[in-house]
């Protein structure tokens, strides 16, 4: 299946979800609001004509002057139709809670873990979203655009601070909405 | 007092049989780098595996936002340092993709030349570190030997042996001399019998097939949902190779195999690379074969650094060169692009998001390493201890890659 004709019968199935879509050599692109980004994964996953089985990427855009100020990309692939569809959940700045697709493909755990450490997109129903790359008790979120790139002016480093038992405290780092 | 000793043996309270919390790493050899594991233990099975990355996080996404698409080549050495070639690779066909830029067809070869080096390099040091780690001492000090002399290549063709930063966008740093080619195609005759003697080492060997057989074993269904790609992926039967699938380079004008395993078990892994070392080396020797002459910096002047000795002579290659570098492409097209490459490891991915700046507005790097650390708890689950290490290594991590 073209990526085009998938479009075509996301638009048939979830019509008022689709946003855009968008082509760029070849690749396209579709943005798709997020309240229903789940539902849009599960058939995508499960239909046996688009089988998207492997979820190549996952991860967070940051357009600060945007509506919706958060995209979160996700970069399907069927293993068995070797075709592509890049799938963008557009996530407002207010209202920064998108579902988890955990449940759908297990490699989205860890990305989406660093998608909210990174930009801080809270994936509701993940079963551990904890910071991944930067330390549990790091303040900000690097990868937004308004993150000061040469350090912060109201801001001192206060010395290597050690979390006590961390491992058996994970839970209490687990980020919420 | 008798009688309430009694209960509490009969209820289970017994120190002996209390779980154990054991801490691995973040500074352990066989980890392969900082990676830390938390593991928690009844007896010798594995309940459980937490690990902790990000020791090494560098934020190469963030300095890539900052920095013109020249200069985030040096960056991409540091992700998978072992296959330096290939991250190389991988991020210029990506930004060559973005922008456009058909290459010359020399360039094509001596890339998937280099390219494939680079996995065999990749593929000793793992074969090297994997027997350690499960106690075969002798096939390190071999897979160093071949190993060496594949960094001795790299180093007479681009002047470094990890760190290469050999590609350019648009094409190479400087052209393969016949007398290069003609040294790895030397290195090419031996090196099957090299194989052969490793396997001699190893294969029939009964500890290695105690420790590898049969041990961390992950279904087809399970390694596409975990996002296992390379040979991991392959070594459970999942044919599935980005060179075969996107073909880039000249992979699809030679003559190879994707290789695949059945049983999906650490065995499996090993035997997929062991078979790869053979098909590189013949894409290789094809390479050389079929290569022709020709220029190896395409003729896209927005976009690529023009050859040294015209910006030296020619008025217009300097503006071009000092706006590139200073600046980077000024007219680069508005879009966003994910391409995918096939590196020792697996599939590494850029996602470039190009705004028409001299620099991307973001870059998302696809790490395989990252992705197969996250399986590590799902693949160990109910092991024995020792097996992790086994498990670790048939993953093929670098934690550089991994943190970015």
């Amino acid at each position: 299946m073209e990526p085009i004709e998938i479009v075509a019968r996301l638009r048939e199935k979830f019509g008022s979800e689709i946003l855009q879509d968008t082509q760029f050599r070849d690749q396209v692109f579709v943005s798709v609001k997020k309240d229903r980004i789940l539902d849009i994964c599960k058939f995508l996953h499960d239909d046996p004509d688009t089988n998207m089985d492997f979820l190549a990427d996952l991860c967070g855009v940051d357009y600060p002057d945007n509506e919706f100020r958060f995209e979160v990309i996700y970069n399907m692939y069927s293993m068995q139709h070797h075709h592509r569809l890049i799938v963008k959940g557009m996530v407002p700045e207010n209202d920064i809670v998108i579902d988890s697709v955990e449940s759908i493909w297990s490699t989205a755990d860890w990305h989406e873990r660093e998608a909210c450490d990174m930009f801080g997109i809270v994936f509701a129903g993940h079963p551990d979203l904890r910071r991944i790359l930067m330390p549990e008790d790091w303040e900000g979120y690097p990868l937004r655009k308004d993150y000061p790139l040469k350090g912060r002016k109201d801001w001192e480093y206060k010395g290597f601070e050690e979390l006590k038992d961390l491992h058996s405290h994970d839970k209490e780092w687990n980020i919420q909405a | 007092m008798i009688d309430d000793n009694m209960n509490d043996r009969s209820e289970g309270v017994d120190l002996l049989s209390k779980e154990l919390t054991l801490n691995m790493g973040p500074q352990h050899p066989a980890t392969h780098g900082v990676l830390r594991l938390v593991l928690d233990l009844d007896g010798e099975t594995v309940k459980k595996i937490t690990p902790y990355v990000g020791y090494l996080h560098r934020g190469v996404e963030k300095l890539a936002e900052n920095r013109n698409y020249m200069q985030i080549l040096p960056l991409t050495d540091r992700l998978d340092y072992i296959s330096a070639m290939s991250n190389n690779i991988g991020y210029c066909t990506a930004v060559e993709k973005t922008f456009g830029i058909e290459l010359t067809e020399r360039t094509e070869y001596i890339r998937t030349i280099v390219g494939e080096m680079s996995r065999i390099a990749n593929h000793l040091l793992w074969l090297a570190t994997h027997a350690l780690d499960i106690g075969a001492m002798t096939v390190f000090l071999y897979c160093f030997r071949e190993r060496e002399s594949i960094l001795d290549l790299f180093e007479k063709l681009c002047g470094a042996r990890l760190t290469t930063t050999y590609t350019r966008i648009g094409g190479l740093k400087n052209d393969a001399s016949p007398e290069w080619l003609e040294q790895v195609y030397k290195f090419t005759d031996d090196f099957p019998s090299r194989v052969e003697q490793y396997e001699t080492l190893i294969d029939q060997n009964r500890i290695w097939l105690r420790r590898t057989k049969g041990i961390g074993y992950i279904s087809p269904e399970d390694a596409i949902n975990w996002g296992l790609t390379g040979p991991v992926l392959r070594g459970s039967g999942v044919n599935y190779d980005v060179r075969k699938t996107q073909p880039y380079g000249v992979y699809d004008k030679v003559k190879w195999e994707v290789q695949t395993a059945q049983n999906g078990d650490i065995y499996d892994r090993y035997r997929v690379r062991m078979e790869e070392f053979r098909q590189s080396n013949s894409i290789i020797r094809q390479c050389i074969e079929q290569i022709p002459e020709g220029p190896i910096i395409s003729d896209a002047h927005k976009y690529v650094l023009p050859p040294k000795d015209r910006v030296l002579n020619d008025m217009e290659s300097l503006i071009h060169h000092f706006v590139l570098i200073t600046k980077g492409p000024l007219t680069a097209p508005k879009g966003e692009i994910y391409v995918a490459t096939e590196v020792p490891k697996g599939e590494l991915g850029f996602h470039i998001v190009s705004d028409g700046e001299g620099r991307p507005y973001r870059m998302r790097v696809r790490s395989p390493s990252f992705v197969h650390v996250s399986a590590l708890p799902k693949i160990c689950q109910g092991e024995l201890v020792a097996d992790v290490i086994a498990n670790i290594g048939s993953i093929d991590i670098v934690l550089g890659e991994c943190d970015r």
